[in-house]
Formats: C-alpha cells, structure tokens, sequence
C-alpha cells in the first residue's frame, strides 16, 4: 500500500486511514456528516493525492487525446479544462478523466487512481499510431481539491491571482502558498465550488499548513473521503468502479454531454448507432419515500417484486436527511417520477426517480 | 477507548450487561468510532425469540452497514425507540442512551461465557 506525501499528517490529526486504490487514504477526520457540512457551507480541504495524471506532448498530442476521449479537445484553449471519458471497444467506458491544455502542444490528463495502468495500457495502444510523447507523472505529483462556498474568499491571501476570475472548469499556473507554477484549477467533486491544486510531492506539505492556517477564520477543516463520495453522490456525480465501468455506455451512464460526435474516436461508429436508438437502460436518480439507505449492489424491483435493476451507488445524503441513489434499470422506468423499489434487506422500499442534482445550493 | 471493567462483550463488538434474567444490549465505543456517524438502526424482530448469534437487526452508518448479533438466547422484548429519532446517540453515548435492546434470556449461563473487558481489549488491540 503507498502513502500519499501527506498520509502520516493525517494519522497525526486523527484520521481514520483506510487503504484505498493502492494508497493508505484518510475516509474521516472528525466525522462524515460534519465534514460535509463544512462543505456545503464554508471550506474544506481534501488530499486526492491518489489520483494519476498524463502529460501527453508533441505536435500529434491533440491527435491522440481527440482519438482515445469522448469528448471534443480541439475546443479546449490553454487555460480551459474539460470531462471527458475514454470509450472501450466494447461499448463500455474505460476511465472518466479531465483534460487540460498546458500549452499549445501540451494537455494533461487527469485519471482515476485505480485506473493508472489501465489507462495508461489502454492510450499507449492508440498512440502507436500518433507517436506523441506521454509521461506518467503521478508518482511525483500531489493534488488537494478546496471545496466549499467559502474557498475562494478564505484563499485569496495565498496567491497574486484573482481567484474570483478563474471560470469552472478553468485553471491558471501561478504561484500558490508560497509555491511557483501550481496548477489552481476551478474543479472538484462536490458541487459546492472551490479549486483543485497541483503541485509536486515535496511541495505539498507547505501547501496544505498555508491552506489549513489560511482557512482558520472561514472554519476550514480537512475532509475525507466519506464525506468526497456523499457530496458528488449529492450531484448525481458517476463514481468511476460503481456508477460506469468497461460495460457501461456513456448514454446509458448520462454521459452523452461529453460524447461528441465531431471527430472519430474509439467506438464512435457503434455509439453513434446506440445515441440513435437510445440505449436499453439508463442509470436513474432516486430518493426513498420511506426510511431506509439504499447501498451499491441492491436490487431495484417493481412492484410486484421482480428485480428490474441494480443499485450503483447509495447513502443517506447528509444534506437532505434521507436515502438517495444511482442506478441501471431499463429506460421504460427511467422518466422522472417514475415508482421503483429497492430492496434493502427484507423489505422493499419505495422510491421515485427524480432529476439531478438531488441537492440544490 | 472507553471499555468499562463492569460489562461483558463479544467479538461482533456489542457489550451486555444484565439485571436478574434481562440483559441489557448496545454496541462498543469501538464499534460506533469504526463504523462512523450512525444513521439508522433497524429492529425488526420485537417480540421474537432467537438463538445466540442469529442477526437481530442492523445498524447504518453513513458509509456502511453492519448486522448486529444476539449476544445471548432469548426473546427480544423491548427495543430503544429513542434511536429512531436520535440514532447519533449510538455514538455519543453507546453505553448509555446508545443502548440498543433488552433480551429475556433463556439460559443466563451464556452471560459468563461472553468476553471480559480484558479479553475485549486484547481482540481490539487497544
């Protein structure tokens, strides 16, 4: 199991550490439900450290990214940034990932940790035919995503950027915590707002006091990955190994925003054929009428009680008191408003499919 | 960890402690710190007479969700109804207002063969 550069500066505040995609990862420091509290309304701040990232370079760079991701990098200009995800040649999806434009021949590739090698198998294959130069940096780098209503304010002391002026899904290289050339990017996981920052290893520890010390007046905390999985849930945001995976479709996933068809990719000819017919199930948003918490890997029954689908992923969502979910059933049950049921254990559980976000600022 | 010298526990992590032929169950300071902010306890087996180590009911917590194991035969005669609306007093208090049920217990010999506090000790590592 590999630590991140700050894992024993969480076991120093407190945290429960629990191994997590090949790292020894924090899940909670004080408590879920109060770190993503701390979310919604202030600041928080949370080592992703685990996650990997791509620099793909040369002059065939965009060549290879518009052939391996779904969704179109020739819009992106230095300083934007985008999700995306790389189709398998199957149907299904082999990461969710964000590209960014470095430079004019430059992107950066942000991939989900336990997907480095796979990813990294998967656009080697592909650029046999492009030849642009690729470097998995992940080892050398760290990332902690500051999130909440309130980071903007309780940053702006850090850096001589405005931060106020960097757009979603933006980002500047500039100078951060006493640090040159850190990546500040307008991005996260939570819906809540707030900033990802990239720097190296052994840069990070002065990042995160400076960040802490900071956010002091704004109530800062650390957050763990609890409390990362019910924020994004909240948003309806797919979790890469629960919510998508090598079988599901973008469409069938919601993904279709990012698949573009503008340009050849991987599989494009056969996922434009299934955008036309519509795929044969969908992953919904649902809330319990009645108590309960719906988990991954419940079964979603009508009502008569035959099973109609599978539960990708489920909590009691802290904000709203009550039991949400994500999950596949076929797309005659996946109009908004639609009756389902999920079967916690002996019981099954009403439960309307609804819009996304469960959570609304 | 706060392990107190006067109850009796076992290795699904709940602790007992009885008066005459009631015992008195909850789950160890321990247990709610693993498991995180607790959610929901669901009992649904009131009124029911089962064997020691059947589940007789579930405790979720925010990120997880754990069976919870009759620590001794007998029937299940009252369940801690101020955990419906107040289940985070699992872990502000587990062994106080967090208790969980009473059981009417049909051979009170068992109690004796549950973990002392040391034993309890040695199985968490504390």
């Amino acid at each position: 199991m590999k630590n991140t550069a700050l894992t024993q500066t969480h076991e120093a505040l407190g945290a429960k550490i629990v191994p997590f995609a090949g790292y020894n990862m924090p899940v909670s420091y004080e408590g879920v439900n109060v770190e993503h509290e701390t979310v919604r309304n202030g600041v928080g701040v949370f080592d992703v450290s685990h996650m990997g990232e791509f620099l793909i370079g040369g002059p065939n760079a965009l060549a290879l990214i518009q052939k391996v991701t779904s969704n179109d990098a020739s819009k992106l200009t230095i300083g934007k940034a985008q999700y995306s995800c790389l189709p398998n040649e199957t149907g299904g999806i082999v990461d969710d990932l964000i590209v960014y434009r470095m430079k004019e021949e430059q992107y950066l590739l942000v991939v989900n940790a336990s997907n480095i090698e796979k990813d990294w198998n998967h656009i080697s294959k592909y650029n046999a035919e492009f030849n642009a130069e690729m470097r998995d940096i992940s080892e050398g780098y760290s990332l902690l995503a500051i999130q909440g209503p309130k980071a903007v304010e309780a940053m702006q002391s850090l850096t001589s950027e405005d931060l106020s002026t960097i757009k979603f899904y933006n980002f500047v290289v500039g100078d951060f915590a006493g640090i040159e050339h850190v990546i500040i990017s307008a991005t996260g996981y939570t819906g809540s707002g707030g900033f990802e920052i990239y720097c190296k290893n052994e840069e990070v520890k002065q990042v995160w006091d400076k960040v802490l010390e900071a956010g002091v007046d704004f109530g800062i905390k650390p957050i763990g990955l609890a409390a990362r999985d019910t924020l994004r849930l909240e948003m309806g945001y797919c979790l890469y190994g629960n919510d998508i995976n090598d079988e599901t479709s973008p469409f069938a996933a919601g993904l279709g925003w990012i698949t573009k068809f503008t340009k050849d990719f991987v599989n494009s000819e056969a996922l434009a054929k299934e955008k036309a017919h519509g795929p044969e199930r969908k992953l919904i948003a649902f809330e319990l009428d009645e108590r309960g918490i719906p988990r991954n890997d419940y079964d979603i029954v009508d009502g008569q009680g035959k099973k109609i689908g599978i539960v990708t992923s489920g909590t009691m969502s802290p904000s709203m008191g009550k039991g949400i979910g994500l999950g596949y059933v076929p797309t005659i049950f996946s109009e908004v408003g639609s009756k389902i049921n999920i079967q916690i254990r002996k019981n099954a559980v009403p439960a309307t499919v609804v819009k996304l976000p469960f959570y609304k600022a | 960890m706060n392990i107190p010298s006067e109850l009796k526990y076992t290795k699904d992590h709940e602790w007992v402690s009885i008066e005459g032929d009631i015992a008195t169950v909850g789950i160890t300071d321990f247990a709610q710190g693993e498991l995180g902010d607790i959610v929901y306890v669901e009992v649904e087996t009131l009124d029911e007479t089962l064997d020691q180590d059947e589940v007789f009911g579930t405790v979720e917590a925010v990120k997880t969700v754990s069976d919870l194991f009759l620590p001794l035969t007998g029937e299940i005669i009252e369940f801690n109804e101020s955990l419906e609306d107040e289940p985070e007093k699992v872990n502000t208090d587990p062994y106080g207002d967090g208790w969980m049920i009473k059981i009417k217990m049909s051979d009170p010999s068992q109690f004796e063969g549950l973990l002392s506090d040391a034993d309890y000790k040695n199985l968490i590592g504390a």
